[in-house]
């Protein structure tokens, strides 16, 4: 487990590096992405925004506005596992190199990891304030049709931590803790 | 009177019942209950040093106090708005329900709820939180002079890691104490990180598939340490809370010592032909909150949790 300060956009031999376990503080550029978003990208609709090299946040932020500039009241991850079916072809459609999210995602998304070079990493759910401490600007938002927390807010952070628990080696910290789990859960039965 | 207070009574609502409910909402969404960071801070301390779930705990208690001290919603999903309220004989429930929408809407412009009612079918999110079916109103009259109104906020990460299991069951067993306990550790199992643990469990054995699910999310109203009246639950609720932490699931699933924090158990009868247990899985960012209310003015007379 290493400790990383890295920034965006990300270059594939960058992303190739990390490892699960590693701690990742991120600066730079997030564009948040959650369930409708990902499905009209599937549905064919190109995204607004230039994504190569960059982060995914699966994010549905509280967003007040302050005049005519926007502010971040709290943003913490959302559950991953609800764009798995997409998460790889936006890998190989768009080029980003990171995504970041809760809970962990599933098989097809670990193999576009790998086979695309990009990684999962994963921020602390339910942090809102420390996430949105770390988000130090909001400089834009495209797809507000979707409805605020659907669309697609274009955050600058500096420091954002995360650990990497899937990796561009095939690693899946969330593959091993389920197994494992499993099966002590399983030597405890009643 | 504040602006709001004076735009409520125009439209005809209760200004004090609404300035309360307000409050009540602020606070539920900005500042953890003390039993819920009193349990956080000791799993913190149970977890190794350095490993990341030691990191994981770490910080969030460095957003519980954020939360509290910017008085800005602890995670960014409000989640399902849940009242449970509590009204003397003969006090007018309309009344108070319309307060406390009023109040709901006014704290979604403030920004202490997210904008999280959306239609089922068309997606369009309603803006304020308000449609059929949110907020959530559950009702009772009791005995006593005072209005009671309870909030729990439960965010869609949790909500969506619920389960239900009827018994018997092919893996898990039979129509007793050890097919139960087996059905909410695979609850448990299923979840890992997803439910933003560590988790908090309601549970109810018995009932209908509704009913279950509606007596499991009231058992989160009661104290983390507060065990069931009943020994035989209390001493599940134990059990179940003493295996899930050797599961090794730990803090958002990274692995570690905490997976929940606890395991509220009730019961429902059932009918013969039916064995439901039903798991209302909670994340630690754990927010219920309630208020007495003085029936006559609709003042706070006290605050709960």
């Amino acid at each position: 487990m290493a400790n990383y300060k890295l920034t965006t956009p990300l270059d594939e031999a960058t992303v190739r590096s990390l490892n699960v376990g590693d701690t990742v503080s991120i600066t730079g550029r997030l564009y948040t992405g959650r369930d409708a978003m990902h499905h009209r990208i599937h549905s064919g609709t190109k995204p607004p925004v230039d994504l190569a090299g960059q982060i995914i946040y699966h994010c549905g932020p509280v967003m007040v506005k302050d005049g005519d500039r926007w502010v971040c009241n709290a943003a913490g991850p959302t559950t991953s596992s609800r764009e798995e079916p997409y998460q790889w072809e936006v890998m190989r459609d768009y080029g980003i190199r990171g995504v970041i999210g809760k809970g962990g995602m599933g098989p097809k998304t670990l193999e576009g990891c790998a086979k695309y070079g990009a990684v999962y990493m994963h921020a602390i759910g339910g942090a809102a304030q420390v996430c949105a401490q770390w988000i130090k600007r909001v400089d834009g938002v495209d797809w507000m049709d979707l409805g605020s927390p659907e669309a697609i807010w274009h955050l600058w952070v500096e420091d954002f931590m995360v650990i990497v628990t899937m990796d561009a080696h095939g690693k899946s910290l969330h593959k091993d803790v389920f197994e494992s789990s499993r099966e002590k859960l399983l030597a405890l039965k009643a | 009177m504040s602006a709001t207070a004076q735009q409520a009574e125009q439209t005809a609502i209760d200004p004090a019942l609404y300035e309360t409910i307000l409050e009540l909402i602020r606070r539920t969404s900005a500042i953890l209950p003390d039993d819920v960071v009193r349990a956080v801070t000791a799993a913190e301390a149970s977890e190794e040093k350095g490993s990341n779930a030691e990191v994981a705990l770490n910080i969030i208690g460095c957003n519980i106090g954020l939360a509290k001290e910017k008085s800005a919603p602890l995670c960014q999903d409000t989640g399902t708005i849940l009242f449970y309220i509590h009204t003397p004989v003969g006090y007018d429930q309309l009344t108070l329900e319309e307060a406390a929408t009023e109040a709901v809407r006014e704290a979604t412009r403030k920004g202490y709820l997210r904008q999280n009612s959306v239609d089922s079918l068309t997606g369009k999110n309603s803006g304020d939180n308000t449609g059929p079916g949110s907020p959530v109103f559950h009702f009772h009259q009791w005995r006593k002079p005072h209005v009671e109104i309870k909030v729990m906020l439960k965010g869609g990460g949790c909500e969506n890691m619920n389960a239900q299991y009827s018994l018997p069951h092919p893996q898990l067993g039979g129509r007793d104490l050890a097919g139960v306990e087996n059905a909410i550790l695979d609850c448990v199992l299923q979840a890992q990180g997803q439910g933003c643990g560590p988790g908090i469990l309601g549970v109810c054995i018995g009932g209908d598939r509704g009913s279950g699910y509606a007596v499991a999310k009231e058992q989160l109203l009661r104290l983390l340490d507060e065990p069931s009246e009943d020994p035989v639950l209390a001493e599940l609720e134990n059990r179940v809370v003493a295996k899930a932490n050797q599961s090794g699931i730990g803090p958002m699933g990274f692995g570690g010592k905490t997976t929940l924090l606890a395991c509220k158990i009730g019961k429902a009868n059932r009918l013969p032909a039916s064995f439901f247990v039903s798991i209302a899985y909670m994340c630690w960012a754990y927010r219920r909150r309630g208020v007495e209310i003085d029936a006559a003015s609709g003042r706070a007379a006290a605050w709960l949790y």
